[in-house]
């Protein structure tokens, strides 16, 4: 396994492990995270794994940069890729409609097809969580098949209801709280992704499989989802 | 129990602390007080921890009325702050009587406040930390982000403590403009030979489009060369460059993951200086090693504790 560390503050390395995103670097990317938590122990103050990089955050009193770098080589000798108890499998259910997913009807003239067809495509996949950011518990997740890739909105949404889903690009995510956001919205979960009572708080982890069920309005709000449409201000 | 009702208030007055750790995973940011400096000296005017939750008053509009008679730390920028009318000067820890009111006006130096109580304001730990952040609903005193706010109820519970001022010497100086320190990263080799010139040897003046999130900076376009970015983590104090080469420093309330290409990042101690500062104030960069910058970290942190 090859990699690079680079400096990117004062008590924080990058270590970069690929330069491409691919479902393939996630078992990789797993162990990675998961040595460099073990070998750092205290000295850690904050570990952002994202899709090719593992941010590693020291703390500067424990710690020399040229300490941390060489407790990253220690963390990463032999690196074995994380194959076995990575990834648990999650079944969210979504509401697909236009009412709360404005852009399905972009989405279904760009392919030449109809909405249900748009539904069927974006909910027949299973996707992997490759990174979590943007917000909390806001999950990055993909590939959705290239015809389904949608660049983001020029202008953005000033706000983005709570539990919307959406393409941009090859990725799919879902707000997890309402924040202004530029995505294709497409649908809308009653999930709740991110809640301090639970433990983890993030519903969604790095490595996780995750299928999107199509659901009715009715059951949509019997799992305590919100359609209030989008253009109703706060 | 000692209280405090809270009379006035803004949008940009919030509960504070050193910030939120270990959940920065899963995407919760980091916040805590962006002059982390007058944070800690106010705290340990009371002989607090130094990461004890205070609140950080950017610009005044800020006013509380003491229910009883209060012990109090005052620290980080002049912003015209009273008792009753008489002006109270930063840096000290004094009394606020009974029925006394403290107000903090305007800016007369500086742009931030930290007023510090004995043992830290009560507040609700939120994933680990009272840091207020407005947009993730985190921190403060309702532990849901929210700013402070008019016929709110600050407390304490801490002992009385005697008097004491920050030494003038130790005192930092808004007013001086010696350049930000900034830690070269990675891809500081992927932007243009004169980009590289100008980051380092132009002014910037700060926009006015600034919040605890970032502050942009305006000058000539810098250039960025290197491959597009995948999304990675984002350092506090990083210096990113959008398209428009316009360049933003990062603070405390940043996204987790970015993909813009960055300059590198500003040392702890020139990210306390320029929360200080207001927009149209004018800086410079100087380009430091990673190594250099962590010693005079260290030291700074040492004497602090001595």
């Amino acid at each position: 396994m090859s990699y690079r560390i680079e400096t990117v503050a004062i008590d924080c390395l990058m270590v970069r492990l690929f330069d491409a995103i691919d479902e393939a670097n996630m078992p990789w990317m797993l162990a990675a995270s998961q040595r460099l938590r073990v070998v750092f122990a205290e000295g850690l103050i904050d570990l952002v794994p994202s899709y090719t990089t593992v941010m590693v955050h020291f703390d500067l009193m424990q710690l020399s940069p040229e300490q941390a770098r060489t407790l990253i080589r220690e963390a990463l000798e032999h690196l074995q890729p994380d194959n076995g108890n990575g990834g648990r499998q999650h079944e969210i259910p979504v509401w697909y409609d236009l009412s709360v997913g404005p852009e399905l009807s972009l989405l279904a003239e760009r392919c030449r097809t109809s909405v249900a067809d748009i539904v069927r495509r974006h909910s027949e996949r299973e996707y992997q969580v490759f990174a979590l950011g943007f917000a909390p518990g806001f999950a990055f997740m993909g590939l959705v098949e290239e015809a389904l890739a949608a660049p983001r909105l020029a202008t953005p949404r000033k706000r983005v209801a709570a539990g919307s889903v959406g393409i941009a690009e090859r990725q799919t995510a879902a707000y997890p709280a309402v924040s202004p956001g530029g995505w294709n919205l497409i649908g809308r979960t009653p999930s709740k992704l991110f809640d301090r009572q639970r433990d983890g708080y993030s519903l969604l982890q790095p490595g996780d499989r995750v299928r999107f069920v199509p659901v009715d309005r009715a059951t949509f709000i019997n799992l305590g989802g919100d359609d209030t449409p989008l253009e109703v201000p706060a | 129990m000692s209280r405090l009702w809270i009379e006035a208030s803004t949008p940009l007055c919030l509960l504070q602390d050193a910030g939120r750790f270990g959940v920065r995973h899963l995407g919760v940011t980091q916040g805590g007080a962006l002059d982390w400096v007058s944070m800690r000296w106010a705290n340990w005017l009371l002989g607090n921890a130094a990461d004890a939750a205070v609140v950080e008053i950017a610009l005044g509009g800020f006013s509380l009325v003491a229910e009883e008679d209060c012990c109090l730390a005052l620290a980080g920028a002049d912003l015209d702050a009273r008792i009753d009318g008489q002006p109270l000067k930063p840096w000290s820890s004094f009394t606020l009587a009974k029925g006394q009111r403290l107000r903090l006006n305007q800016p007369l130096q500086g742009a931030r406040a930290y007023l510090a109580a004995p043992g830290g304001f009560v507040a609700p730990q939120v994933l680990g930390s009272c840091a207020s952040v407005v947009r993730e609903e985190l921190g403060g005193l309702d532990g849901c982000g929210s700013a402070l706010a008019k016929g709110q109820q600050l407390s304490y519970d801490g002992q009385d403590c005697a008097p004491r001022e920050v030494p003038v010497a130790l005192r930092p100086d808004f007013t001086a403009n010696a350049p930000l320190d900034l830690v070269l990263g990675a891809q500081v080799g992927d932007f243009s030979g004169l980009s590289l010139f100008d980051a380092f040897n132009r002014d910037w003046t700060l926009d006015s489009r600034a919040d605890r999130m970032g502050i942009r900076l305006l000058g000539p376009a810098l250039q960025y060369q290197g491959p597009a970015m995948i999304s990675e983590g984002i350092p506090l104090g990083a210096v990113q460059v959008p398209p428009d080469g316009q360049p933003i420093v990062l603070l405390n309330d940043r996204q987790t993951i970015g993909g813009y290409p960055r300059l590198g990042a500003l040392t702890p101690l020139a990210l306390a200086r320029l929360a200080q500062m207001l927009p149209g104030s004018v800086v410079r960069f100087r380009p430091v090693v990673q190594a250099l910058a962590w010693q005079e970290q260290r030291a700074f942190l040492q004497r602090f504790v001595a």
